[in-house]
């Protein structure tokens, strides 16, 4: 198995994991906006793909990926089981040459288009994609842009997802269960953006055990080091 | 011939408007993918096998209630070995509307979808 699958494995084990550990939060969190199975359904879901991937023989990185969201889109259910694991399907050929920080922004970008349209949602829609698009626009520019290692990189993904966590809770639905709801949503957190960001922080556990790192200390909306020496020049 | 595939989130639902549009519906395929595992909710592989039971090669049909039943209708569209579209229709309306369509000699996929979304402008009083 290659380094790269071996980290997949890994991380769907932890999201797993975390998910199960956090189970009562979200289902507390979708109970009061929407039909209260998002703990129980993502729990289970993601328990099966870590089983799932540590069965593969000898895996590359886009099929443990891709297992992993065949897995999860056939046990969750529901509106999570297209958008969490069907995604995950979609973006996985993406990782088709291993996991290096281009092929992870790729993979990002693809996911994100893919909940958006599937889901027909947009920032603001107080949705999964709240948390999601941050994360992902700051992980692109921190790569391409400021040349950032790639854990540093995923670490102000990850601050970047929280902001946008937070910011679903002043804002009202307009997508999914919660939307018919209308105004009493607003002052909610959106499960979907926190289970999001939850697996988002496994991921970044997994990647710093991967480099035998620390998690970097990051704040999302500190200027980078590119930007500040073109400004002092 | 056209099949259906009716996807609704409880299964007693689609059951129900299979029953009622296989009444009008003569040798129509129409099969229903309702629930999730026995509970509320629409899931993929359940409608995947529907498409694969209702579609004899001329394609599928499929009408849906609410919210998933839409995202899960695709991803199992896109699985799907063959031609299958959804209908912007009412699930209930619609599936009557496709099932009496698709008994036309001359029906098409395209043209049972067409019937089933003018159950949309059914004026009911």
């Amino acid at each position: 198995m290659s380094g790269d699958a071996d980290a997949v494995v890994a991380a769907v084990r932890a999201v797993a994991d975390r998910i199960e550990s956090e189970r009562s939060h979200l289902t507390d969190l979708d109970s009061a906006i929407g039909d209260a199975d998002h703990g129980g359904n993502m729990a289970r879901g993601w328990a099966e793909a870590a089983d799932a991937v540590a069965d593969l023989d000898d895996p590359d990185a886009q099929t443990a990926v891709k297992t992993a969201g065949k897995t999860v889109l056939s046990e969750v259910g529901g509106a999570a089981g297209p958008l969490y694991g069907g995604s995950l399907v979609f973006a996985s050929p993406e990782l088709e040459g291993g996991i290096t920080p281009e092929t992870a922004v790729a993979f990002a970008e693809t996911y994100l288009e893919k909940v958006k349209d599937r889901g027909d949602a947009n920032v603001g829609d107080q949705t999964m994609v709240d948390a999601l698009t941050p994360a992902v626009h700051t992980f692109k520019k921190s790569i391409e842009t400021d040349d950032l290692p790639p854990l540093e990189a995923l670490a102000k993904a990850v601050a970047a997802a929280e902001i946008g966590v937070q910011f679903t809770v002043p804002i009202r639905a307009s997508k999914g269960r919660a939307s018919y709801l209308g105004w009493r949503s607003v002052g909610h957190q959106d499960p979907g953006a926190t289970s999001t960001l939850y697996i988002m922080e496994e991921l970044l556990e997994t990647a710093a055990d991967q480099f035998d790192s620390e998690v970097p200390d990051v704040d999302a909306t500190s200027p980078t080091i590119p930007d500040a020496e073109a400004a002092e020049n | 011939m056209v099949g259906l595939v009716v996807v609704s989130h409880s299964a007693k639902a689609a059951e129900g408007i299979v029953e009622v549009a296989a009444e009008m519906g003569g040798d129509t395929a129409i099969e229903a993918a309702g629930g999730d595992d026995g509970e509320i909710g629409t899931d993929a592989d359940r409608i995947s096998d529907g498409l694969a039971a209702a579609d004899d090669g001329d394609g599928v049909v499929v009408l849906v209630d609410l919210g998933s039943a839409v995202m899960n209708a695709e991803v199992a569209i896109e699985m799907h070995d063959g031609q299958a579209i959804i209908a912007d229709a009412p699930v209930l309306e619609g599936a009557v509307n496709a099932a009496v369509a698709a008994t036309d000699p001359k029906a098409s996929l395209d043209s049972v979808v067409e019937q089933a979304e003018a159950a949309a402008d059914i004026s009911k009083v």
